[in-house]
């Protein structure tokens, strides 16, 4: 079997955080492109392919913050979860929060996992590697149609 | 994750064999947890819901689950977790030998957290069940039902 592309749907309105994030999985060893949505209706845009993403691709994961502009993150989890084609996609919630309600909330809207942002560099860095490692090459994927 | 805390992971799985590999890979895992075995998804199902002999059961933090197993099969028991009020957050992942689509697939539409297909050799089965704990104990943020 081809090595597949993995298509990775960032959502994420800090620019620095943007690019910590795309340099971290340039790193590593599969393939993958990055797509970034700023705000949670550019993120539902993207994946009903509305508008100025027309073109999009479905993503094999997305990288969902939750503090974002315009609709925030808990929002856009709850309208994929509840999306009977975007549901199988894996959300992985990336964000600052590290308070329990957003924790446990986000578990009961069905997000496939759960990190807390490090505030150090180096360990975001780590954090994105891992992930990466575990969600790309240890996980199997849903299809995608 | 919080120092001092203790992970109380249950493993869903009926082959001895893989719940001693399980066992062995956690606990050379540096950090404290309770393995919880149920043989098959009848068992499974008490002990979430508390019921007979698992009265005392505490509620898993991260349930390992096998598709094939008797009585009640993996994906009916993790329909019936994703259905439940107070059981529908905690991760589910699906840890089992098939590698159908149609399985994977079956999985994540019922909310399983993540798909992985159990290697046949034994070493590289250890190294899975190692880097699954290694992420889901020391990188992901699990939900914590009680603030203790």
């Amino acid at each position: 079997m081809e090595p597949k592309i993995i298509e990775i749907l960032l959502v994420e309105d800090s620019p620095g955080d943007v690019i910590l994030t795309k340099e971290a999985l340039n790193e590593y060893k599969i393939v993958n492109n990055l797509h970034v949505a700023q705000n949670g209706l550019e993120a539902l845009d993207f994946l009903y392919q509305r508008g100025k993403f027309e073109n999009a691709i479905r993503p094999d994961i997305i990288l969902l913050d939750l503090n974002l502009p315009k609709m925030d993150g808990r929002e856009v989890l709850k309208q994929i979860k509840s999306d009977s084609d975007l549901k199988t996609i894996p959300v992985v919630i990336l964000s600052t929060s590290d308070a329990d309600e957003d924790i446990m909330s986000a578990y009961k809207n069905y997000a496939n996992c759960y990190i807390t942002k490090p505030i150090d560099l180096d360990q975001f860095v780590k954090v994105v590697k891992s992930l990466q490692s575990f969600w790309l090459s240890i996980v199997k994927l849903p299809q995608n149609n | 994750m919080m120092k001092g805390t203790v992970i109380e992971i249950l493993l869903v799985e009926d082959n001895p064999g893989d719940v001693q590999l399980t066992r062995e890979a956690l606990q050379e895992y540096k950090l404290y947890n309770h393995l919880h075995v149920a043989v098959d998804g009848e068992q499974a199902l008490n002990f979430l819901f508390r019921k007979g002999v698992y009265k005392e059961a505490p509620v898993p933090d991260l349930i390992l689950l096998d598709l094939n197993i008797p009585k009640v099969s993996g994906h009916d028991v993790l329909i019936r977790i994703k259905q439940e009020e107070q059981l529908r957050n905690i991760p589910v992942v699906i840890l089992t030998t098939s590698e159908d689509k149609e399985d994977i697939q079956k999985a994540y539409e019922n909310y399983a957290s993540c798909y992985i297909a159990k290697p046949m050799d034994f070493s590289s089965f250890v190294e899975i069940v190692k880097e699954l704990n290694d992420f889901w104990i020391s990188i992901v943020a699990l939900p914590r039902m009680k603030s203790i």
